[in-house]
């Protein structure tokens, strides 16, 4: 696999890592860096070819080996640069995978419209994780059991969990899931069908893994 | 170009203030958007278009400039690259009719033409002037 890597200055870290991982891989590694400092430093610290350039100039591509590259990755900080660098990549040394990275998130969609085939978003990943955690904040997975065909895990009724007020055999939950236990006030309750969940309350809860999103937006109505 | 038009300029510098004044002073409705505030300093005082501060490549300032309604767009920042993709957005997302972009790398507009981006590079331009100027026009070599 024959990689080039595109970016420097803010993104030197990220290219980098990216150059040594790749080279460990055994790919062979191009990185193509505007700042001619940068670029003698790497060459020395990382098994790639280095080349000091506009990785966005299409006689610089080609230096890079543009023409037998079977990925072109443009990570600079500026996104004009990284859309257009795979473009030329693209078009005019039909580099079958090129990616960008987008560093406004806007911009994503518009990239995939503009031809690239794939476009990550270092905002919306990291977007994305935090709005994952608060979603389900309250639920802390304890441990997986019988070779993790079950998962016990631990959740808090909040004030809108849908849960609160209703009797477990209301509840309706799925096939293989169940709520083991109910800690209220510190106290621990081994639940039946006629006990009702309270708000606050803690439940202990077995299920079979794919099971376990319905089973969260049931009792806590969020996710899925 | 027709009187009445609805026409963006991205970039503020020399060439995009001169072409902002006799614009509008010929009837267009100008918008120019530049990065720096500063920039608008070089249009004249009859100038009496819009001014949008930000950056072109970030599409709400291009929805700030309403380029929906847009019938021309210029994209002639100092940076191909932003000329390029601003260009590319006004044309495939808002579908605006007319759109050049300024690209003063020859074999990176080499490689836009061929994909229906209409450009312009002042860089060939110069050179060809030049070369006819001192009496070396590039047809008159093959006769």
């Amino acid at each position: 696999m024959r990689v080039i890597l595109i970016g420097g200055g803010e993104t030197i870290e990220t290219i980098y890592f990216l150059s040594r991982l790749f080279a460990r891989r055994g790919y062979r590694v191009t990185v193509v860096n505007p700042y001619p400092d940068e670029a003698r430093m790497l060459s020395r610290q990382v098994k790639a070819t280095v080349i000091a350039g506009d990785g966005s100039d299409p006689a610089v591509l080609e230096e890079a080996g543009a023409r037998r590259a079977d990925v072109v990755l443009s990570l600079t900080s500026q996104d004009p640069d990284n859309l257009v660098a795979c473009q030329v990549a693209q078009r005019l040394y039909s580099v079958p995978r090129t990616m960008a990275l987008v560093n406004d998130p806007d911009n994503e969609q518009i990239f995939r419209q503009l031809g690239i085939t794939e476009v990550f978003s270092a905002t919306r990943v990291i977007g994305s994780l935090i709005e994952e955690q608060t979603v389900f904040d309250e639920i802390v997975h304890l441990f997986p059991a019988a070779e993790g065909q079950l998962h016990v895990s631990e959740l808090v009724l909040d004030e809108e969990a849908p849960a609160a007020g209703k009797s477990l055999a209301e509840l309706a939950m799925p096939k293989d899931s169940l709520v083991a236990a109910i800690i209220r006030d510190g106290q621990v309750i081994v639940p039946r069908g006629q006990d009702r969940l309270q708000v606050a309350d803690r439940l202990i809860l077995i299920a079979v893994p794919e099971n376990q999103e319905e089973i969260f937006c049931l009792l806590t109505g969020k996710g899925a | 170009m027709q009187p009445h038009q609805y026409v963006i300029i991205i970039g503020c510098g020399r060439l995009g203030s001169m072409l902002a004044n006799q614009l509008s002073s010929l009837g267009s409705s100008v918008v120019v958007i530049d990065r720096e505030e500063s920039a608008f300093g070089n249009l004249s005082t009859e100038f009496s278009g819009f001014l949008v501060t930000g950056d072109a490549a970030e599409l709400d300032v291009l929805r700030r400039a309403r380029i929906d309604q847009a019938d021309c767009l210029l994209a002639i920042t100092q940076y191909d690259n932003v000329n390029l993709m601003v260009a590319q957005v006004a044309q495939t997302i808002f579908q605006v009719p007319k759109v050049i972009a300024r690209v003063y790398h020859p074999e990176r507009e080499g490689v836009y033409g061929q994909f229906g981006i209409e450009t312009i590079c002042p860089t060939r331009l110069s050179a060809e002037a030049l070369l006819s100027a001192v009496g070396n026009q590039p047809e008159a070599k093959q006769s």
